[in-house]
């Protein structure tokens, strides 16, 4: 039961992250491999404000969503317009993406340690206990979990409700068949690329609650953001979640039974089942 | 053989032959960037015979390195260090083998996502095993000097490139090239392409894992996180790119520039490598599409179509 | 089933999702026939296509090749038997030259060679399609119809016991469009087999021995190309679904 709650508040704040970048590459079609950086950086922000001003990290993310949103939406239009434009074909875009946003990631870790150093940081916020069906929690993990679960909600309907969210999601399913019913394609590219690195970001403030984080762990966030993804299937918001929610209950469960230091050979374990057995994701079809 | 191929084979030879004669010099300094350079000439060349014709960039490197110096370091109480060479690469190309299996199916975000982790999780792996088993690392102690590691990475080197040459002339580096342009033709031309990838994936794995048996000795001691570095990879991929993967010496173009480079940063902002990294990427894919091969095909097109119209 | 069947479908059913894209086709083909698979857009024809060459598994029924089985094996054992192919949209490879482009399809294929052997045969291929000319040159310099003829010399250079044409005749002006047909009738009278996607009537008209007619995924004709051509029904599928 401690495993399941643990693993499943863990997994709450994943999704968070991941539906991020989820977003980004459906609609966008480019795999943001920096993603975890702008979740540092969305937690850099909220330990910054809190330890300068006792800001709480809950009122922080109103002021990083808007701030990553922008960031994005300039890195997009910038740096990876020309190469869609510039790209002959799927394969092209694919690995120029690739090498960009890890030259970007390697970018915003060092503009990072340069400005600030390679030290971890954490602070203390609601690190009180709680106690559910009889354990202990941390009050600071729970609030964080709600967060998430609010915004993935509120991200959930939006796409499923609203206009824009209708042609995001129409994006994601067929770029060409968007650009026929009247869908502006490259300005929703940018402004999903743009609502996915705020999205990620807002995760990172909600996720500093909780975590110590360092410069260079963002990596860490990205790979696994990456493996939720693809279990979950590109597009897909149901998926992601609930990919989010095995892969944390998974770690949760490697980490306290076997060795909290094999965490990523859990996430590596699930990443292989489903790169054998679904490499559509849990609800995909099989592709044709 | 054609004219022009023994004349490029004679000048091969002329310069691995010069190249050979560093350790002459008796300065520890250039004989240890020796040993660097020559490494990372095998370690992008192997690498560039994969990832050049496919476009599938792998980010392996580092754990088959890894798993190469944990060979040597594991082994050498027990085995002559001659045996544990091919041993090394044995054990990198099966790993290559399931690794690529796997992921080479598929298209290539999964297969840059599944190497980026590979190193980090087989650190965390053998970290674990090494705390069950109640030792942190180990001792190679050989009595092999700088100069002999970097003999035999010349060798090596000249190996890659013997292998480089003839898969280039083969019906699986024309396979390679096929898919390399459209996955789909190749296979209604009748290739398999899942096999042919994973082929040479194979002798890039095994390469890196020789590397790293070779180098095990300079460190001494041997821990996880000496063995498994991440960054590794990420050089060596920027290295062959910015010599370019379109010929068999782009990567040893790009290798020499960015040593020293890296030396140098390294030396004077031991905090700015991350930077310096991020940085060469980003140049590679805006400023130098096609790295310097690239740039070389360029200028020789444009001059040729100058001399064209005069 | 006769002794020079060369492809035979019997009851290939293709689905994507809810939509049956091709329903329980069945047709074959003999040595030396010329058969046009023709119908309305969308009716199923080159799904059809993709099914034999193994582009895309078949969900039902059994396509074999001279009497063996091909259903459900990868695209590049087709190929190793002898079934070689052209695409709707032509697909060479950028990064070689004609005749790299040629060889590709002969040293992979149903016939295999390799090096001077493998060079020499793309040449004759070249020479026969008339471009032998052109070997040396990047397929980026190529006019549209050149494009079309090396990608035909590709897929004949793997000397084929069946080749599909999917819409080759496709796209060309009317000075191309006749260079085209004489092409495939020099085919055609070489004693070749094979399938034919396409639009252009009067290419249907002096090219194709038999035709094969679908409507939404279904075969609703077969017969002597004069005859399916009357063919009532067949008109009114062509005149009813589609306006073209």
């Amino acid at each position: 039961m401690d495993i399941l709650i643990t693993g499943l508040i863990l997994g709450g704040t994943y999704a968070l992250i991941a539906l991020g970048l989820n977003l980004q590459y459906g609609v966008s079609r480019i795999m943001n491999l920096a993603n975890g950086e702008m979740l540092v950086i969305g937690a850099f922000v909220a330990f910054t404000l809190f330890t300068v001003g006792q800001v709480s990290p809950l009122l922080t993310i109103f002021l990083v969503a808007p701030l990553a949103y922008v960031l994005n939406w300039l890195i997009y239009r910038i740096m990876l317009r020309p190469l869609v434009n510039r790209a002959k074909n799927r394969g092209m875009l694919e690995v120029d993406a690739i090498l960009t946003t890890f030259g970007l990631s390697f970018v915003m870790v060092g503009i990072m340690i340069w400005a600030f150093g390679g030290d971890y940081f954490s602070y203390s916020y609601l690190a009180r206990p709680i106690v559910i069906f009889g354990d202990n929690f941390g009050l600071n993990r729970v609030v964080a979990f709600l967060c998430a679960a609010v915004l993935c909600a509120g991200l959930f309907l939006w796409l499923n409700v609203s206009r824009a969210g209708m042609a995001i999601r129409a994006v994601a399913v067929s770029p060409e068949n968007a650009r026929l019913v009247g869908i502006d394609v490259p300005k929703l590219s940018a402004r999903a690329f743009a609502l996915g690195g705020a999205v990620t970001a807002v995760g990172g403030a909600v996720i500093s609650t909780f975590l110590t984080l360092d410069a260079s762990t963002g990596v860490m966030f990205t790979m696994k953001a990456l493996i939720i993804v693809i279990m979950g299937g590109v597009g897909d918001v149901r998926g992601t979640i609930l990919a989010a929610l095995v892969l944390g209950i998974g770690e949760t469960f490697v980490a306290s039974v076997i060795d909290p230091g094999l965490t990523l050979v859990a996430a590596y374990a699930l990443f292989i089942l489903i790169l054998l057995f679904r490499p559509q994701g849990f609800f995909g079809r099989k592709p044709t | 053989m054609k004219r022009d191929e023994w004349k490029t084979l004679g000048w091969a030879t002329a310069l691995l032959a010069v190249a050979a004669l560093l350790p002459l010099t008796g300065d520890g300094y250039l004989i240890s960037l020796g040993v660097s350079i020559a490494m990372y000439t095998v370690l992008a060349t192997s690498w560039a015979l994969f990832s050049g014709p496919t476009h599938y960039i792998s980010l392996a490197t580092a754990a088959f390195f890894g798993i190469g110096t944990y060979v040597m370091g594991s082994g050498i109480e027990v085995l002559p260090y001659w045996v544990l060479l091919p041993i090394a690469g044995l054990i990198g190309g099966v790993l290559a083998a399931l690794v690529g299996l796997a992921t080479l199916r598929l298209s290539g975000v999964y297969f840059v996502i599944f190497t980026l982790g590979l190193a980090e999780m087989t650190r965390q792996g053998v970290t674990w095993y090494q705390n069950q088993t109640g030792h942190k690392g180990t001792y190679v102690l050989t009595d092999l000097t700088d100069n002999d590691i970097y003999w035999q990475l010349l060798g090596l080197a000249a190996l890659v490139y013997l292998v480089g040459w003839g898969i280039g002339r083969s019906r699986l580096g024309f396979a390679l090239r096929i898919i390399g342009d459209d996955e789909d033709v190749a296979r209604h031309v009748g290739i398999n392409t899942a096999l042919s990838k994973v082929a040479l994936f194979v002798v890039s794995g095994a390469v890196a894992a020789i590397v790293g048996a070779i180098i095990a000795p300079r460190y001494v001691y041997i821990e996880p996180s000496t063995a498994f570095t991440p960054m590794l990879s990420f050089q060596v991929v920027i290295m062959a790119l910015l010599g370019g993967t379109g010929r068999l010496w782009g990567p040893l173009v790009g290798v020499i520039p960015f040593t020293l480079l890296w030396e140098a940063i390294s030396s004077s902002f031991p905090n700015q490598t991350t930077l310096l990294l991020g940085l060469s990427f980003l140049a590679i894919v805006y400023l130098l599409p096609g790295g310097f091969v690239g740039l070389y095909d360029r200028l020789k097109g444009r001059a040729a179509k100058r001399s064209a119209m005069a | 089933m006769m002794a020079n069947t060369v492809i035979s479908l019997r009851g290939a059913t293709k689905q994507f999702g809810g939509l049956v894209a091709v329903d329980n086709v069945s047709f074959d083909v003999r040595e030396h026939e010329v058969l046009g698979l023709i119908g309305p857009n969308g009716s199923g024809k080159s799904t059809t296509l993709n099914l034999i060459s193994g582009a895309l598994p078949a969900t039902d029924g059994e396509i074999s090749l001279r009497g063996g089985t091909i259903t459900g094996l990868p695209a590049r054992q087709i190929a190793r038997k002898g079934v070689s192919r052209t695409f709707q949209l032509v697909r060479l490879l950028p990064s070689m030259n004609v005749l790299e482009n040629v060889m590709a399809g002969g040293v992979f294929g149903h016939r295999r060679r390799w090096g001077q052997s493998a060079e020499r045969h793309a040449m004759q291929v070249l020479e026969k399609i008339g471009m032998a000319d052109k070997a040396k040159s990047r397929v980026g310099q190529l006019t549209y119809i050149d494009t079309k003829r090396v990608e035909l010399a590709r897929a004949l250079s793997g000397e084929p016991e069946v080749l599909l044409l999917d819409e080759w005749l496709a796209g060309l002006n009317p000075t191309e469009l006749s260079e085209g047909i004489d092409l495939i009738h020099r085919l055609r009278d070489e004693g070749r087999t094979i399938i034919l996607v396409e639009h252009v009537m009067d290419a249907i008209r002096s090219l194709c021995d038999n035709c094969v007619v679908m409507s939404s995924g279904k075969k609703i004709a077969e017969g002597t190309t004069d005859d399916v051509l009357s063919d009532p029904e067949v008109i009114r599928a062509y005149l009813g679904d589609d306006d073209a």
